[in-house]
């Protein structure tokens, strides 16, 4: 390293994007998903591109059986990933389709569950006392909730609800119930980590240094508590967005999510299992997505992790 | 039968790191006889204790040892795992340096003892009960029969070291090795403790290899001495040899560093004794009360407590853990409540202080921590952490932060580049230095020093006071300085106030107190800090214990 160099002053920030640089397999990782993020939210452009309509029922192509004609499911020029069984719409649009609506659903919710948890977990460890006492009792009241039993009683009352105001129809106004859910019922468990991990550090001598150096609370929070629960934040991040993806999955195969014509990562998959024997490959094809995509995500959100964490090697 | 209980040559231990064999301790040779004790010293990372594990093969997988270690003259060294357990606990047993760590928190003491006893010996559950409670008394530790039923966070810090030896004495063993026995005890328990070890190895005739940094505990018990120094060995003799005729310069230098005391020169007041200046801090009968916490009763941590520092002056505040020194110094800035009494910092009371008053009088003031691992946020660069207090204060930002920085760096010698490092990158000392250097980012009037020194080697910790010195005299703040090292005190300090379980004891000009005290617990305290001299040690070992 030549003087010039070592004297530059670099940020914390600019310290963990270099390392993430140099760390290949999560720059990559990082591309990957960021890939089919985009794609997803193109899909309206990428399908009119290639002259494909998620709503078309390609019968022709599909025999009375049901199952499509040709390999893997009737891959072709115009149908790269193949046909649906039975009514024969484009498998790849309506992927693409899907995810828009599964990563729509997954990214608000772990967001904003993460968002309120951290703000939560910090008020609820940093204060302590009082704030913290009706703060943990609030999360264990829901915490203890049967929330799946809670989602498909209220989804439909409140489907209706939000209709009523005009504010979403049909699936939008499912998805607004879907998102709102696990929103409620996701930030507790991560409050609770990050509250035990204040707790810990608020103990810590470098928390009382900035005190005695004048720091307000606030400062104290974003300067000092905040880079030291990134982690943590990210980890939880990378594991519960392929969670909630699943979630998803889940209560629109229950029926109480997305409803066809529509469709999710979800809704394919579950439609999938009646065909694996005669169509294997609808079966493949988006489960091999979705592990890539939530490899992907993991292997990226390690990745930041390691590039955040100033202990780990400087690549 | 002349065999000497250990016997180690030409033994060398290294740790595969990253690809590369890296030595911890290289070619050691040395042997102790039955009743002796050989004491091996360094800094830290110096191998003296990868050096005294590797014996009864005790280190990670990553290590690799050759040569060759007898115990009564068997080869232990590559030795399979039932030899060595035959070996462990029964002929060599190990002391550690925290009890509370080595023992078990959810077992009684009596019941692991009892727990080694069986497990080296055919015993029946009586008979063993018997024998601990045997071994109880004989580490002296009160009521043997009611100790033998307590876990260990009812014991004392003495107490549970004795424990431990007692639980390393249970199967007479051989070889006692003691990993820095009292570096976490007080120094009047550090003194009981090491009586009790010099009986014990008369009695038992064990041999005893003493792992320590601390040449005071060297001079006290050692009869032979190795200093090592990165894994090499840098000198062995006898401890006449070594303490008298060091030859090595390292060891030399080791000596010079180990703080002596009563062996440096009053310190000339700032100020004089009838024209004294208004105090930069002025405590009036403080009592502080840790509040009642559910079941847990209220604490009175310290009670009555007056003291004045001056400007330009170094108070040097001594006591053992829990006297309440670390709370006097905490709530000497308005870290802490007090609940009675008045703290005045230049003219400012911080008892009646809002939190926002509060906030611009810690600008007079700074401080300094123990732990310079935990007081420094290890997620931000150094740069970051020393320039907070100066952009909190809105005296600079940007480019002229980054110059001030730059020369707060400077000020304690730290190379200007150190600004991007993360804590963990930096050693002990520099990041002490670093916790000088924001503590003094605002020129404080008042600063806090606690234990600043403790956490580190004695070479460290003497450029480190040096570079104190340096700094108070060329900034002129009053310093609060907490320690439990007398010796440290005796070098910075103008006047010298003694604590004990949270009231003042005495306090006077340094001489005063260290030459003529008064208080019969500073009498006590003074007569319990080994000195790095032998025959002066056996002197004053005799004294105290004839006071007894």
């Amino acid at each position: 390293m030549s003087t010039t160099e070592v004297l530059a002053i670099r940020s914390p920030a600019k310290i963990a994007w270099m390392r993430l640089r140099s760390n290949r397999v999560a720059f990559y990782s990082g591309f990957v998903a960021l890939f089919f993020v985009v794609t997803a939210f193109a899909a309206p452009l990428i399908t009119r591109l290639m002259g494909l309509d998620p709503t078309v029922q390609y019968s022709s192509r599909v025999a009375e059986t049901g199952i499509p004609f040709g390999h893997f499911g009737g891959m072709s020029f115009s149908h790269p990933l193949g046909l649906e069984p039975g009514v024969g719409r484009d498998l790849m649009s309506l992927l693409l389709y899907g995810s828009r609506i599964s990563f729509t659903v997954a990214i608000i919710t772990s967001v904003f569950s993460i968002g309120i948890g951290m703000v939560i977990g910090i008020a609820s460890g940093y204060y302590g006392g009082k704030v913290d006492a009706v703060i943990g009792r609030i999360s264990d009241f829901i915490l203890s909730f049967p929330s799946t039993f809670m989602i498909v009683a209220l989804s439909i009352p409140l489907t209706q609800r939000i209709e009523a105001t005009n504010l979403a129809r049909d699936n939008g106004a499912r998805i607004i119930v879907l998102i709102v859910f696990f929103v409620i019922f996701g930030w507790p468990g991560f409050a609770r980590l990050v509250r035990s991990q204040v707790l810990s550090m608020r103990e810590r001598d470098f928390v009382m240094a900035a005190q005695s150096q004048g720091a307000s609370g606030y400062r104290i929070i974003m300067k000092e508590l905040l880079p030291n629960l990134w982690p943590t934040a990210i980890v939880f991040l990378s594991l519960s967005l392929p969670g909630f993806l699943a979630a998803e999955a889940v209560f629109s195969f229950l029926g109480v999510g997305v409803q066809a014509p529509a469709s999710t990562w979800g809704l394919v998959l579950s439609d999938s299992v009646g065909y694996w024997q005669q169509d294997p490959a609808y079966l493949l094809i988006p489960s091999i997505m979705l592990i890539i995509v939530v490899l992907s995500l993991n292997l990226f959100g390690d990745g930041l992790r390691d590039a955040l964490d100033p202990k780990s090697d400087r690549g | 039968m002349s065999d000497p209980v250990l016997k180690v040559q030409n033994y060398t231990v290294e740790f595969w790191v990253d690809g590369t064999w890296y030595p911890a301790a290289v070619d050691m040779n040395f042997e102790v006889e039955a009743g002796r004790v050989l004491a091996i010293v360094g800094e830290s990372g110096s191998g003296k204790s990868t050096t005294a594990m590797g014996i009864m093969s005790l280190l990670a997988t990553n290590a690799r040892m050759s040569g060759s270690v007898k115990i009564k003259g068997t080869e232990v060294l590559g030795a399979d795992n039932s030899t060595l357990r035959k070996f462990r606990g029964k002929e060599v047993a190990y002391i550690f340096q925290e009890p509370m760590t080595a023992l078990n928190p959810v077992y009684t003491i009596g019941f692991q003892i009892v727990e080694t006893l069986r497990n080296h010996f055919d015993m029946g559950p009586s008979e063993a009960k018997a024998r601990a409670i045997e071994l109880i008394t004989m580490v002296e530790i009160p009521e043997p029969t009611t100790s033998f039923d307590k876990y260990p966070h009812q014991l004392s810090g003495g107490q549970r070291q004795r424990a431990m030896i007692a639980q390393s004495l249970a199967c007479d063993p051989a070889l006692l090795i003691a990993d820095e026995p009292t570096t976490a005890l007080d120094v009047t328990v550090q003194a009981e403790i090491l009586d009790l070890m010099r009986g014990l190895k008369s009695r038992l005739n064990s041999a005893i290899l003493l792992i320590t940094h601390d040449m005071g505990v060297v001079a006290d018990m050692a009869d032979e001495i190795l200093v090592m120094k990165d894994g090499n060995t840098v000198e062995h003799g006898s401890s006449d040899q070594i303490f008298n005729k060091p030859q090595h310069p390292y060891t030399q230098e080791l000596l010079g560093a180990v703080p002596k005391l009563g062996s440096s020169a009053q310190r000339p007041f700032p100020y004089k004794e009838n024209a004294k200046p208004a105090p930069v801090i002025k405590l009036e009968n403080v009592t502080i009360e840790y509040p009642k916490r559910g079941r847990i009763p209220a604490f009175v941590a310290v009670k009555d407590f007056s003291l004045e520092i001056y400007p330009g002056e170094i108070v040097g505040l001594v006591g053992e853990s829990g006297s309440g020194k670390t709370t006097v110094g905490r709530a000497s800035i308005g870290l802490l409540p007090i609940k009675e009494g008045s703290i005045n910092i230049v003219g400012n009371d911080i008892s009646k202080a809002t939190q926002k008053e509060l906030r611009g009088i810690r600008r007079h003031t700074g401080i300094v921590f123990q732990d310079p691992a935990s007081s420094l946020n290890p997620r931000l660069p150094i740069g970051e952490s020393i320039g907070e207090p100066i952009f909190l204060a809105g005296l600079a930002k940007g480019a002229d932060l980054d110059r001030k920085v730059e020369d707060l760096l400077n000020s304690v010698e730290l190379p200007r580049s150190y600004r991007n490092r993360y804590p963990h990158e930096l050693s002990g000392g520099q990041r002490q230095r670093v916790g000088i250097a924001r503590a003094l980012a605002l020129t404080p009037d008042l600063l806090i020093a606690d234990e600043p020194t403790s956490a580190l080697d004695v070479s460290v910790q003497a450029r480190f006071l040096e570079l104190l010195q340096d700094l108070q005299s060329k900034l002129n703040f009053a310093c609060l300085f907490i320690s439990h090292d007398l010796a440290v005190v005796d070098i910075l300090s103008h006047r010298i106030a003694v604590m004990q379980n949270g009231r003042l004891v005495e306090s006077g000009e340094r001489d005063e107190i260290l030459k003529r005290p008064k208080d019969p617990y500073t009498q006590r305290l003074i007569a319990a800090v080994p000195v790095p001299n032998p025959a002066e040690q056996a002197v004053r070992r005799a004294a105290r214990l004839a006071s007894k």
